[in-house]
Protein backbone atom coordinates (compact mmCIF):
# COMPACT_ATOMS: atom_id res chain seq x y z
CA UNK A 1 0.00 0.00 0.00
CA UNK A 2 2.86 2.26 1.21
CA UNK A 3 4.83 1.38 -2.14
CA UNK A 4 1.49 2.02 -4.36
CA UNK A 5 0.86 5.76 -2.57
CA UNK A 6 4.86 6.77 -3.27
CA UNK A 7 4.38 5.50 -7.29
CA UNK A 8 1.51 7.68 -7.33
CA UNK A 9 2.21 10.30 -10.32
CA UNK A 10 2.54 14.15 -8.78
CA UNK A 11 -0.92 15.30 -10.79
CA UNK A 12 -2.95 13.18 -9.32
CA UNK A 13 -2.19 14.07 -5.82
CA UNK A 14 -5.43 16.12 -5.80
CA UNK A 15 -7.54 13.73 -6.78
CA UNK A 16 -6.79 11.71 -3.64
CA UNK A 17 -9.51 13.20 -1.73
CA UNK A 18 -11.97 12.25 -4.17
CA UNK A 19 -14.83 10.07 -3.47
CA UNK A 20 -12.67 7.21 -4.43
CA UNK A 21 -9.90 7.57 -2.24
CA UNK A 22 -11.70 8.05 0.63
CA UNK A 23 -13.57 5.01 -0.09
CA UNK A 24 -10.13 3.12 -0.43
CA UNK A 25 -9.27 4.69 2.69
CA UNK A 26 -12.23 2.98 4.73
CA UNK A 27 -11.10 -0.26 3.42
CA UNK A 28 -9.54 -1.17 6.30
CA UNK A 29 -12.27 0.23 9.07
CA UNK A 30 -14.87 -1.94 6.81
CA UNK A 31 -12.81 -5.15 7.07
CA UNK A 32 -12.36 -5.05 11.24
CA UNK A 33 -15.94 -3.86 11.59
CA UNK A 34 -17.76 -7.23 11.86
CA UNK A 35 -14.71 -8.42 14.42
CA UNK A 36 -15.08 -5.03 15.92
CA UNK A 37 -18.84 -4.97 16.49
CA UNK A 38 -19.15 -8.43 17.42
CA UNK A 39 -16.47 -7.85 20.58
CA UNK A 40 -18.25 -5.15 21.52
CA UNK A 41 -21.73 -7.13 21.93
CA UNK A 42 -19.99 -10.18 23.27
CA UNK A 43 -17.56 -9.09 25.21
CA UNK A 44 -17.47 -4.26 25.84
CA UNK A 45 -21.11 -5.09 26.86
CA UNK A 46 -20.07 -7.30 29.83
CA UNK A 47 -17.17 -5.71 31.00
CA UNK A 48 -19.71 -2.63 31.62
CA UNK A 49 -22.32 -5.26 32.61
CA UNK A 50 -19.41 -6.26 35.33
CA UNK A 51 -18.54 -2.72 36.05
CA UNK A 52 -22.16 -1.89 37.26
CA UNK A 53 -22.64 -5.09 39.12
CA UNK A 54 -19.95 -4.59 41.29
CA UNK A 55 -21.74 -1.35 42.34
CA UNK A 56 -24.79 -2.93 43.21
CA UNK A 57 -26.33 -5.64 45.64
CA UNK A 58 -27.27 -8.62 42.86
CA UNK A 59 -28.12 -12.11 43.84
CA UNK A 60 -30.54 -14.87 42.60
CA UNK A 61 -33.24 -12.53 43.24
CA UNK A 62 -31.53 -9.74 41.43
CA UNK A 63 -30.85 -11.78 38.30
CA UNK A 64 -34.56 -13.11 38.11
CA UNK A 65 -36.11 -9.67 38.70
CA UNK A 66 -33.23 -8.33 36.26
CA UNK A 67 -32.64 -5.26 38.65
CA UNK A 68 -29.80 -4.24 40.80
CA UNK A 69 -30.03 -2.36 44.03
CA UNK A 70 -27.22 0.35 44.13
CA UNK A 71 -24.87 -0.18 46.78
CA UNK A 72 -22.03 1.62 45.85
CA UNK A 73 -18.38 0.19 46.69
CA UNK A 74 -19.78 -2.10 49.35
CA UNK A 75 -18.75 -4.60 47.75
CA UNK A 76 -15.07 -4.10 47.23
CA UNK A 77 -15.57 -3.17 50.97
CA UNK A 78 -16.78 -6.54 52.07
CA UNK A 79 -14.34 -7.99 49.46
CA UNK A 80 -10.90 -5.89 50.86
CA UNK A 81 -12.21 -6.64 54.74
CA UNK A 82 -12.12 -10.66 53.55
CA UNK A 83 -9.65 -12.61 55.51
CA UNK A 84 -10.04 -14.97 52.92
CA UNK A 85 -9.46 -12.93 49.90
CA UNK A 86 -6.13 -11.36 51.17
CA UNK A 87 -4.65 -15.00 52.66
CA UNK A 88 -5.85 -16.80 48.79
CA UNK A 89 -3.88 -13.69 46.74
CA UNK A 90 -0.87 -14.57 48.50
CA UNK A 91 -1.52 -18.09 48.44
CA UNK A 92 -2.26 -17.71 44.33
CA UNK A 93 1.13 -15.35 44.44
CA UNK A 94 3.38 -18.06 45.93
CA UNK A 95 1.80 -20.64 43.69
CA UNK A 96 2.30 -18.63 40.79
CA UNK A 97 6.07 -17.84 41.55
CA UNK A 98 7.19 -21.57 42.53
CA UNK A 99 4.77 -23.02 38.98
CA UNK A 100 6.24 -20.25 36.51
CA UNK A 101 9.74 -20.60 38.30
CA UNK A 102 9.58 -24.72 37.98
CA UNK A 103 7.80 -24.45 34.11
CA UNK A 104 10.43 -21.72 32.64
CA UNK A 105 13.88 -23.23 34.55
CA UNK A 106 12.48 -26.87 33.78
CA UNK A 107 11.66 -26.26 30.29
CA UNK A 108 15.15 -24.35 29.80
CA UNK A 109 16.95 -27.39 30.57
CA UNK A 110 14.99 -29.57 28.50
CA UNK A 111 15.50 -27.21 25.88
CA UNK A 112 19.44 -27.19 26.54
CA UNK A 113 18.94 -31.21 26.78
CA UNK A 114 17.73 -31.36 23.44
CA UNK A 115 20.65 -29.75 21.74
CA UNK A 116 22.98 -32.01 23.57
CA UNK A 117 20.85 -35.57 22.98
CA UNK A 118 21.95 -37.92 19.59
CA UNK A 119 19.54 -37.16 16.56
CA UNK A 120 17.03 -40.30 17.89
CA UNK A 121 16.80 -39.08 20.91
CA UNK A 122 16.05 -35.51 20.33
CA UNK A 123 12.73 -36.91 18.01
CA UNK A 124 11.77 -39.30 20.39
CA UNK A 125 11.75 -36.82 23.15
CA UNK A 126 10.14 -33.71 20.76
CA UNK A 127 6.91 -36.27 19.89
CA UNK A 128 6.79 -37.03 23.35
CA UNK A 129 7.05 -33.53 24.53
CA UNK A 130 4.08 -32.89 21.62
CA UNK A 131 1.96 -35.45 22.89
CA UNK A 132 1.83 -34.01 26.06
CA UNK A 133 1.56 -30.72 25.18
CA UNK A 134 -1.56 -31.75 22.86
CA UNK A 135 -3.54 -33.32 26.30
CA UNK A 136 -6.60 -32.01 27.10
CA UNK A 137 -6.89 -30.12 30.20
CA UNK A 138 -10.07 -32.09 31.55
CA UNK A 139 -8.31 -35.26 30.51
CA UNK A 140 -5.20 -34.89 31.64
CA UNK A 141 -6.55 -33.69 35.24
CA UNK A 142 -8.81 -36.93 35.35
CA UNK A 143 -5.36 -39.22 34.45
CA UNK A 144 -3.45 -37.45 37.24
CA UNK A 145 -6.64 -38.43 39.72
CA UNK A 146 -6.32 -41.84 38.48
CA UNK A 147 -2.60 -41.90 38.97
CA UNK A 148 -2.37 -40.42 42.25
CA UNK A 149 -6.00 -41.46 43.78
CA UNK A 150 -5.56 -42.74 47.62
CA UNK A 151 -6.35 -46.58 46.93
CA UNK A 152 -3.99 -48.13 44.56
CA UNK A 153 -2.82 -44.57 43.03
CA UNK A 154 0.20 -45.42 40.70
CA UNK A 155 2.24 -42.23 41.86
CA UNK A 156 1.98 -43.69 45.56
CA UNK A 157 3.05 -47.00 44.66
CA UNK A 158 6.30 -45.88 43.07
CA UNK A 159 6.73 -43.01 46.07
CA UNK A 160 6.81 -45.99 48.79
CA UNK A 161 8.99 -48.31 46.74
CA UNK A 162 11.28 -45.80 46.26
CA UNK A 163 11.15 -45.34 50.45
CA UNK A 164 10.14 -41.84 50.04
CA UNK A 165 7.38 -42.63 52.53
CA UNK A 166 4.54 -44.12 53.11
CA UNK A 167 1.70 -43.38 50.23
CA UNK A 168 -0.63 -46.25 50.65
CA UNK A 169 -3.74 -45.19 51.31
CA UNK A 170 -2.51 -41.44 50.85
CA UNK A 171 -4.76 -38.69 50.29
CA UNK A 172 -2.73 -35.98 48.07
CA UNK A 173 -6.05 -33.57 48.73
CA UNK A 174 -6.07 -33.50 52.31
CA UNK A 175 -3.35 -31.11 53.24
CA UNK A 176 -3.28 -27.60 51.04
CA UNK A 177 0.67 -28.36 50.50
CA UNK A 178 0.31 -31.98 49.28
CA UNK A 179 -2.87 -30.58 47.42
CA UNK A 180 -1.41 -27.78 45.71
CA UNK A 181 1.62 -29.45 45.22
CA UNK A 182 -0.34 -32.04 43.04
CA UNK A 183 -2.19 -29.13 40.98
CA UNK A 184 2.02 -27.96 40.21
CA UNK A 185 2.84 -30.91 39.61
CA UNK A 186 -0.01 -31.34 37.02
CA UNK A 187 0.55 -27.28 35.20
CA UNK A 188 4.47 -27.97 35.32
CA UNK A 189 4.05 -31.26 33.25
CA UNK A 190 1.44 -29.72 30.96
CA UNK A 191 3.77 -26.49 30.40
CA UNK A 192 7.28 -27.71 29.82
CA UNK A 193 6.32 -29.14 26.55
CA UNK A 194 5.35 -25.55 25.30
CA UNK A 195 8.16 -23.64 27.16
CA UNK A 196 11.19 -26.45 26.22
CA UNK A 197 10.31 -26.49 22.48
CA UNK A 198 9.50 -23.08 21.96
CA UNK A 199 13.50 -22.10 23.81
CA UNK A 200 15.03 -24.89 21.37
CA UNK A 201 13.32 -23.56 18.37
CA UNK A 202 14.58 -20.18 20.06
CA UNK A 203 18.38 -21.67 20.63
CA UNK A 204 18.93 -22.70 17.36
CA UNK A 205 19.20 -19.71 16.41
CA UNK A 206 22.21 -19.35 18.32
CA UNK A 207 25.23 -19.19 15.96
CA UNK A 208 27.47 -22.67 16.86
CA UNK A 209 30.70 -20.68 16.12
CA UNK A 210 29.86 -17.88 18.96
CA UNK A 211 30.12 -20.64 20.93
CA UNK A 212 32.66 -22.66 19.94
CA UNK A 213 34.71 -19.52 19.64
CA UNK A 214 34.03 -18.76 23.28
CA UNK A 215 34.87 -22.59 24.19
CA UNK A 216 38.14 -22.07 22.15
CA UNK A 217 38.95 -18.78 24.31
CA UNK A 218 38.36 -21.49 27.03
CA UNK A 219 35.13 -20.32 28.68
CA UNK A 220 33.57 -22.74 30.91
CA UNK A 221 30.15 -24.21 29.91
CA UNK A 222 28.26 -21.99 32.78
CA UNK A 223 29.69 -18.67 31.18
CA UNK A 224 29.17 -19.63 27.72
CA UNK A 225 25.56 -20.14 28.31
CA UNK A 226 25.13 -16.88 30.59
CA UNK A 227 27.10 -14.71 27.95
CA UNK A 228 26.17 -16.57 24.87
CA UNK A 229 23.23 -18.21 24.66
CA UNK A 230 20.82 -16.35 27.60
CA UNK A 231 20.97 -12.81 25.97
CA UNK A 232 19.71 -14.15 22.56
CA UNK A 233 17.22 -16.53 24.61
CA UNK A 234 16.13 -13.22 26.28
CA UNK A 235 13.28 -12.19 24.30
CA UNK A 236 11.91 -15.44 24.30
CA UNK A 237 12.14 -15.92 27.78
CA UNK A 238 10.23 -12.78 28.81
CA UNK A 239 7.46 -13.79 26.70
CA UNK A 240 7.38 -17.31 27.75
CA UNK A 241 7.39 -15.84 31.52
CA UNK A 242 4.61 -13.12 30.91
CA UNK A 243 2.31 -15.56 29.40
CA UNK A 244 3.42 -18.52 32.12
CA UNK A 245 2.37 -15.99 34.93
CA UNK A 246 -0.75 -14.82 33.20
CA UNK A 247 -2.01 -18.39 33.28
CA UNK A 248 -0.95 -19.75 36.59
CA UNK A 249 -2.30 -16.69 37.89
CA UNK A 250 -5.87 -17.16 36.28
CA UNK A 251 -5.69 -20.74 36.65
CA UNK A 252 -8.92 -22.81 37.51
CA UNK A 253 -9.86 -25.77 35.64
CA UNK A 254 -6.60 -27.87 37.76
CA UNK A 255 -7.02 -26.51 40.86
CA UNK A 256 -11.25 -27.28 40.58
CA UNK A 257 -11.16 -30.37 39.14
CA UNK A 258 -8.04 -32.03 41.09
CA UNK A 259 -8.72 -30.67 44.73
CA UNK A 260 -12.28 -31.43 43.86
CA UNK A 261 -15.49 -30.36 45.48
CA UNK A 262 -14.98 -32.10 48.23
CA UNK A 263 -11.64 -30.93 49.38
CA UNK A 264 -12.01 -27.59 48.13
CA UNK A 265 -11.60 -25.52 50.97
CA UNK A 266 -10.99 -21.74 51.99
CA UNK A 267 -7.51 -22.60 52.99
CA UNK A 268 -6.51 -23.90 49.58
CA UNK A 269 -8.56 -21.07 47.36
CA UNK A 270 -6.38 -20.14 44.23
CA UNK A 271 -8.32 -16.53 43.23
CA UNK A 272 -10.02 -18.25 40.62
CA UNK A 273 -11.41 -20.93 42.77
CA UNK A 274 -11.99 -18.04 45.36
CA UNK A 275 -14.35 -16.18 42.34
CA UNK A 276 -16.00 -19.14 41.69
CA UNK A 277 -17.02 -19.95 45.16
CA UNK A 278 -18.61 -17.18 46.18
CA UNK A 279 -19.64 -15.13 43.07
CA UNK A 280 -20.64 -17.66 40.72
CA UNK A 281 -22.04 -21.05 43.68
CA UNK A 282 -23.04 -18.58 46.03
CA UNK A 283 -24.75 -16.74 43.83
CA UNK A 284 -23.92 -13.44 45.10
CA UNK A 285 -23.02 -11.57 41.64
CA UNK A 286 -22.60 -8.58 42.62
CA UNK A 287 -19.40 -9.48 44.70
CA UNK A 288 -18.62 -11.76 42.62
CA UNK A 289 -17.92 -9.06 40.31
CA UNK A 290 -16.02 -7.06 42.58
CA UNK A 291 -13.60 -9.52 43.01
CA UNK A 292 -13.44 -9.87 39.29
CA UNK A 293 -12.57 -6.52 39.00
CA UNK A 294 -9.64 -6.67 41.51
CA UNK A 295 -8.09 -10.13 39.85
CA UNK A 296 -8.43 -8.43 36.23
CA UNK A 297 -6.64 -5.59 38.01
CA UNK A 298 -4.21 -7.70 39.01
CA UNK A 299 -3.87 -9.83 36.09
CA UNK A 300 -3.58 -6.32 33.59
CA UNK A 301 -0.87 -5.05 35.60
CA UNK A 302 1.02 -8.70 35.24
CA UNK A 303 0.32 -8.07 31.59
CA UNK A 304 1.53 -5.19 30.76
CA UNK A 305 5.33 -5.71 29.68
CA UNK A 306 3.89 -8.82 27.39
CA UNK A 307 0.93 -6.47 25.82
CA UNK A 308 3.68 -4.16 25.36
CA UNK A 309 5.69 -5.82 23.47
CA UNK A 310 3.67 -8.16 21.59
CA UNK A 311 2.27 -4.37 19.93
CA UNK A 312 5.13 -3.03 19.53
CA UNK A 313 5.73 -6.23 17.03
CA UNK A 314 2.29 -6.00 15.76
CA UNK A 315 2.97 -2.66 14.63
CA UNK A 316 6.42 -2.99 13.33
CA UNK A 317 5.29 -5.36 10.85
CA UNK B 1 37.00 -38.46 22.05
CA UNK B 2 36.17 -41.36 24.64
CA UNK B 3 35.13 -38.88 27.50
CA UNK B 4 32.94 -37.12 24.22
CA UNK B 5 31.31 -40.08 23.74
CA UNK B 6 30.70 -41.18 27.50
CA UNK B 7 29.65 -37.68 28.07
CA UNK B 8 26.43 -38.23 24.46
CA UNK B 9 25.96 -41.72 26.62
CA UNK B 10 24.78 -39.68 29.29
CA UNK B 11 22.77 -37.05 27.70
CA UNK B 12 20.99 -39.67 25.66
CA UNK B 13 20.37 -41.72 28.95
CA UNK B 14 19.00 -38.10 30.60
CA UNK B 15 17.16 -37.54 27.75
CA UNK B 16 15.17 -41.22 27.58
CA UNK B 17 14.46 -40.99 31.21
CA UNK B 18 12.85 -37.81 30.42
CA UNK B 19 10.83 -38.95 27.96
CA UNK B 20 9.51 -41.96 30.27
CA UNK B 21 8.89 -39.65 33.23
CA UNK B 22 6.55 -37.51 30.83
CA UNK B 23 4.92 -39.53 28.70
CA UNK B 24 3.86 -41.74 31.34
CA UNK B 25 0.58 -40.40 32.34
CA UNK B 26 -0.49 -40.64 28.61
CA UNK B 27 0.36 -44.36 28.69
CA UNK B 28 -0.87 -44.86 31.46
CA UNK B 29 -4.65 -43.22 30.41
CA UNK B 30 -4.18 -45.54 27.33
CA UNK B 31 -3.39 -49.10 28.95
CA UNK B 32 -5.30 -48.62 31.93
CA UNK B 33 -8.66 -48.02 29.05
CA UNK B 34 -7.07 -51.44 27.82
CA UNK B 35 -7.34 -53.45 30.98
CA UNK B 36 -9.05 -55.82 32.89
CA UNK B 37 -11.13 -54.52 35.76
CA UNK B 38 -8.96 -56.93 38.35
CA UNK B 39 -5.76 -55.30 36.87
CA UNK B 40 -6.52 -51.86 37.31
CA UNK B 41 -8.37 -52.64 40.93
CA UNK B 42 -5.23 -54.70 42.14
CA UNK B 43 -3.10 -52.96 44.75
CA UNK B 44 -0.07 -53.58 42.63
CA UNK B 45 -0.26 -52.00 39.09
CA UNK B 46 0.30 -53.61 36.49
CA UNK B 47 2.24 -51.98 34.05
CA UNK B 48 1.07 -53.91 30.54
CA UNK B 49 -2.00 -54.35 29.48
CA UNK B 50 -1.66 -58.30 28.70
CA UNK B 51 -5.59 -59.60 28.13
CA UNK B 52 -6.65 -56.15 26.27
CA UNK B 53 -10.24 -55.81 26.49
CA UNK B 54 -12.50 -52.97 24.94
CA UNK B 55 -15.31 -53.28 27.76
CA UNK B 56 -14.26 -50.16 29.50
CA UNK B 57 -14.99 -48.19 25.75
CA UNK B 58 -18.06 -49.89 25.39
CA UNK B 59 -18.74 -48.85 28.91
CA UNK B 60 -17.86 -45.03 28.27
CA UNK B 61 -19.88 -44.41 24.87
CA UNK B 62 -23.15 -46.33 26.62
CA UNK B 63 -22.59 -43.63 29.29
CA UNK B 64 -26.45 -41.39 29.79
CA UNK B 65 -25.72 -38.55 27.60
CA UNK B 66 -21.97 -39.45 26.05
CA UNK B 67 -23.14 -39.26 22.28
CA UNK B 68 -25.21 -36.39 22.86
CA UNK B 69 -22.54 -34.05 25.08
CA UNK B 70 -20.05 -35.72 22.20
CA UNK B 71 -22.81 -34.16 19.24
CA UNK B 72 -23.48 -30.46 21.43
CA UNK B 73 -19.25 -30.35 21.47
CA UNK B 74 -19.31 -30.93 17.91
CA UNK B 75 -22.04 -28.03 17.28
CA UNK B 76 -20.43 -25.62 19.32
CA UNK B 77 -16.92 -26.31 18.46
CA UNK B 78 -17.91 -26.03 14.07
CA UNK B 79 -19.89 -22.67 14.70
CA UNK B 80 -17.39 -21.29 16.91
CA UNK B 81 -14.95 -21.91 14.11
CA UNK B 82 -16.63 -21.17 11.53
CA UNK B 83 -17.86 -17.71 12.05
CA UNK B 84 -14.82 -16.78 14.08
CA UNK B 85 -12.35 -17.97 11.30
CA UNK B 86 -14.64 -15.67 7.92
CA UNK B 87 -14.87 -12.67 10.66
CA UNK B 88 -11.35 -12.55 11.73
CA UNK B 89 -9.44 -13.30 8.35
CA UNK B 90 -11.35 -9.75 7.21
CA UNK B 91 -10.00 -8.05 10.21
CA UNK B 92 -6.68 -9.89 9.79
CA UNK B 93 -6.26 -8.42 6.37
CA UNK B 94 -6.32 -5.18 7.16
CA UNK B 95 -4.05 -5.43 9.83
CA UNK B 96 -1.77 -6.80 7.78
CA UNK B 97 -2.34 -5.00 4.39
CA UNK B 98 -3.29 -1.45 5.43
CA UNK B 99 -1.92 1.10 7.72
CA UNK B 100 -4.95 3.13 9.36
CA UNK B 101 -5.58 5.05 12.31
CA UNK B 102 -6.41 3.28 15.58
CA UNK B 103 -4.41 -0.03 14.39
CA UNK B 104 -2.12 0.04 17.30
CA UNK B 105 -5.74 0.70 19.42
CA UNK B 106 -6.97 -2.83 17.87
CA UNK B 107 -4.05 -4.49 18.09
CA UNK B 108 -3.70 -3.97 21.79
CA UNK B 109 -7.47 -5.02 22.27
CA UNK B 110 -6.85 -8.02 20.36
CA UNK B 111 -3.68 -9.17 22.36
CA UNK B 112 -5.28 -7.82 25.30
CA UNK B 113 -8.16 -9.63 25.32
CA UNK B 114 -6.30 -12.83 25.40
CA UNK B 115 -4.55 -12.16 28.41
CA UNK B 116 -7.89 -11.95 30.60
CA UNK B 117 -8.60 -14.87 32.78
CA UNK B 118 -11.81 -16.81 32.03
CA UNK B 119 -12.27 -17.04 35.66
CA UNK B 120 -12.54 -13.11 35.64
CA UNK B 121 -15.43 -13.27 32.97
CA UNK B 122 -17.74 -15.67 33.98
CA UNK B 123 -19.75 -13.50 36.26
CA UNK B 124 -20.47 -10.48 33.66
CA UNK B 125 -20.88 -13.48 31.12
CA UNK B 126 -22.97 -15.59 33.02
CA UNK B 127 -25.45 -12.20 34.38
CA UNK B 128 -25.25 -10.97 30.54
CA UNK B 129 -26.41 -14.22 29.15
CA UNK B 130 -29.08 -15.18 31.81
CA UNK B 131 -30.59 -11.70 31.22
CA UNK B 132 -31.06 -12.36 27.11
CA UNK B 133 -31.96 -16.40 28.02
CA UNK B 134 -29.36 -18.06 26.70
CA UNK B 135 -27.78 -19.89 29.83
CA UNK B 136 -28.26 -23.65 29.24
CA UNK B 137 -28.16 -22.98 25.39
CA UNK B 138 -25.77 -23.90 22.86
CA UNK B 139 -25.57 -20.41 21.61
CA UNK B 140 -24.84 -18.96 24.97
CA UNK B 141 -21.58 -21.44 25.19
CA UNK B 142 -21.06 -20.46 21.10
CA UNK B 143 -20.81 -16.52 22.45
CA UNK B 144 -18.59 -17.00 25.02
CA UNK B 145 -16.55 -19.42 23.10
CA UNK B 146 -15.67 -16.36 20.44
CA UNK B 147 -14.72 -14.19 23.17
CA UNK B 148 -11.46 -15.94 22.78
CA UNK B 149 -11.63 -17.41 19.46
CA UNK B 150 -11.96 -14.08 17.76
CA UNK B 151 -8.65 -12.47 19.35
CA UNK B 152 -6.93 -15.49 18.80
CA UNK B 153 -8.02 -16.09 15.40
CA UNK B 154 -6.91 -12.06 14.38
CA UNK B 155 -3.74 -12.46 15.48
CA UNK B 156 -2.64 -15.89 14.22
CA UNK B 157 -3.86 -15.46 10.63
CA UNK B 158 -1.80 -11.55 10.59
CA UNK B 159 1.16 -13.61 11.15
CA UNK B 160 0.37 -15.64 8.19
CA UNK B 161 -0.67 -13.11 5.95
CA UNK B 162 1.85 -10.94 6.93
CA UNK B 163 4.61 -13.40 6.17
CA UNK B 164 2.71 -13.53 2.29
CA UNK B 165 5.32 -11.11 0.07
CA UNK B 166 3.38 -8.21 -0.95
CA UNK B 167 5.57 -8.31 -4.33
CA UNK B 168 3.47 -11.27 -5.51
CA UNK B 169 0.29 -9.25 -4.97
CA UNK B 170 1.78 -5.77 -6.79
CA UNK B 171 2.88 -8.04 -9.48
CA UNK B 172 -0.56 -9.14 -10.31
CA UNK B 173 -1.74 -5.37 -10.00
CA UNK B 174 0.59 -4.22 -12.50
CA UNK B 175 -0.59 -7.09 -14.44
CA UNK B 176 -4.31 -5.11 -14.95
CA UNK B 177 -6.01 -7.32 -11.82
CA UNK B 178 -7.65 -4.86 -9.22
CA UNK B 179 -7.43 -5.34 -5.71
CA UNK B 180 -9.81 -7.86 -4.62
CA UNK B 181 -8.99 -9.85 -8.05
CA UNK B 182 -5.11 -9.73 -6.45
CA UNK B 183 -6.46 -10.99 -3.29
CA UNK B 184 -8.29 -13.74 -4.39
CA UNK B 185 -6.50 -15.12 -6.77
CA UNK B 186 -3.00 -14.56 -5.58
CA UNK B 187 -3.46 -14.22 -1.58
CA UNK B 188 -5.44 -16.74 -0.92
CA UNK B 189 -4.39 -19.64 -2.04
CA UNK B 190 -1.27 -18.71 -0.30
CA UNK B 191 -2.66 -18.14 2.93
CA UNK B 192 -5.23 -21.00 2.97
CA UNK B 193 -2.91 -23.65 5.03
CA UNK B 194 -2.74 -20.67 7.68
CA UNK B 195 -6.15 -21.08 7.67
CA UNK B 196 -6.80 -24.33 8.06
CA UNK B 197 -4.26 -24.22 10.75
CA UNK B 198 -5.56 -21.59 12.66
CA UNK B 199 -8.95 -23.29 12.68
CA UNK B 200 -7.76 -26.78 13.62
CA UNK B 201 -6.06 -24.44 16.80
CA UNK B 202 -9.56 -23.05 17.30
CA UNK B 203 -11.19 -26.02 17.11
CA UNK B 204 -9.05 -27.52 20.00
CA UNK B 205 -9.10 -24.76 22.39
CA UNK B 206 -13.10 -24.84 21.74
CA UNK B 207 -13.43 -28.47 22.38
CA UNK B 208 -10.94 -28.07 25.16
CA UNK B 209 -12.51 -25.54 27.07
CA UNK B 210 -14.36 -26.41 30.27
CA UNK B 211 -15.26 -23.14 32.56
CA UNK B 212 -17.61 -21.41 30.71
CA UNK B 213 -19.44 -24.61 29.48
CA UNK B 214 -19.16 -25.51 33.22
CA UNK B 215 -20.98 -22.53 34.68
CA UNK B 216 -24.02 -21.98 31.27
CA UNK B 217 -24.79 -25.75 30.99
CA UNK B 218 -26.16 -27.08 34.02
CA UNK B 219 -28.44 -29.77 32.12
CA UNK B 220 -26.85 -33.47 30.98
CA UNK B 221 -28.50 -32.78 27.66
CA UNK B 222 -27.16 -29.77 26.58
CA UNK B 223 -23.56 -30.62 28.57
CA UNK B 224 -19.85 -30.89 26.41
CA UNK B 225 -17.40 -33.40 26.45
CA UNK B 226 -15.36 -31.91 28.84
CA UNK B 227 -17.99 -31.42 31.11
CA UNK B 228 -19.73 -35.15 30.68
CA UNK B 229 -15.60 -36.29 31.35
CA UNK B 230 -15.43 -33.61 34.59
CA UNK B 231 -18.70 -35.34 35.86
CA UNK B 232 -17.95 -38.96 35.49
CA UNK B 233 -15.79 -38.70 38.57
CA UNK B 234 -18.54 -38.38 41.26
CA UNK B 235 -18.05 -38.54 44.86
CA UNK B 236 -18.01 -42.38 45.45
CA UNK B 237 -15.61 -44.46 47.06
CA UNK B 238 -15.79 -46.60 43.87
CA UNK B 239 -14.25 -45.45 40.97
CA UNK B 240 -14.69 -47.07 37.32
CA UNK B 241 -11.17 -46.14 36.65
CA UNK B 242 -11.42 -47.99 33.64
CA UNK B 243 -14.31 -46.49 32.00
CA UNK B 244 -12.61 -43.10 32.59
CA UNK B 245 -10.12 -44.02 31.15
CA UNK B 246 -11.47 -44.85 28.37
CA UNK B 247 -13.80 -41.89 27.79
CA UNK B 248 -10.96 -39.71 28.08
CA UNK B 249 -8.96 -41.64 25.67
CA UNK B 250 -11.83 -41.31 23.27
CA UNK B 251 -12.30 -37.35 24.51
CA UNK B 252 -8.27 -36.49 23.66
CA UNK B 253 -7.99 -38.72 20.34
CA UNK B 254 -9.52 -36.22 18.26
CA UNK B 255 -7.51 -33.15 19.83
CA UNK B 256 -4.16 -35.48 19.69
CA UNK B 257 -4.54 -36.11 15.61
CA UNK B 258 -4.94 -32.41 15.11
CA UNK B 259 -2.45 -30.94 17.28
CA UNK B 260 -0.35 -33.03 15.76
CA UNK B 261 -1.02 -32.43 12.11
CA UNK B 262 -1.00 -28.15 13.52
CA UNK B 263 1.71 -27.97 15.79
CA UNK B 264 4.75 -27.33 13.56
CA UNK B 265 2.55 -24.39 11.68
CA UNK B 266 1.08 -22.47 14.83
CA UNK B 267 4.47 -22.94 16.59
CA UNK B 268 5.86 -20.35 13.87
CA UNK B 269 2.56 -18.02 14.43
CA UNK B 270 2.96 -18.35 18.31
CA UNK B 271 7.16 -17.69 18.31
CA UNK B 272 7.96 -16.22 15.22
CA UNK B 273 6.85 -12.99 17.06
CA UNK B 274 9.04 -13.60 19.90
CA UNK B 275 12.23 -14.45 17.43
CA UNK B 276 11.80 -11.44 15.51
CA UNK B 277 11.16 -8.95 18.85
Amino acid sequence: MAVAAETTPRWSRRRRLSWASVRRGSVPYVLLAPVAAVLAAILGYPIYSLVRLSLQHYTLFELIAHKGQYIGLKNFGSVLHDQIFWHTLVRTIVFTIVNVGLSVVGGTLIALLLVRVSGWVRILLTSGLVLVWSMPQVVAVQVWNWMTNFQNGVVNYVLTELHLGNYYGHDFTQSTTSALGLVTTLIVWGALPFIAITLYAALSQVPAELVEAAEIDGARPWRVFLDVTLPILRPVLLILTSLSILWDFGVFTQPYLLIRQVHIHPSNYLMGIYLFEEGYLKSDYGRGAAISILMLFIVAALAFVYVRRMVRIGEAE
Amino acid sequence: MRTKAVRQLGWNTVGIALFVVMVFPVYWMVSTAFKTDDQINGLTPTWFPFHPTLKHFSDAIHTPFFWTDVKNSIIVVLVTVAVAIVLSFLAAVALAKYRFTGRKLFIFLIIGIQMLPGAGLIIPLYVVLARYHEVGKLSGVIITYLTFALPFCVWTLRGFIVGIPSDLEEAAMVDGSTRLGAFVRILLPLVAPGLVATSVFAFITSWNEYIFARILLNDQNTQTVTVWLSYFLGTSRNQDWGALMAGSTLTAIPVIIFFLLVQRRIMFGLTAGAVKG
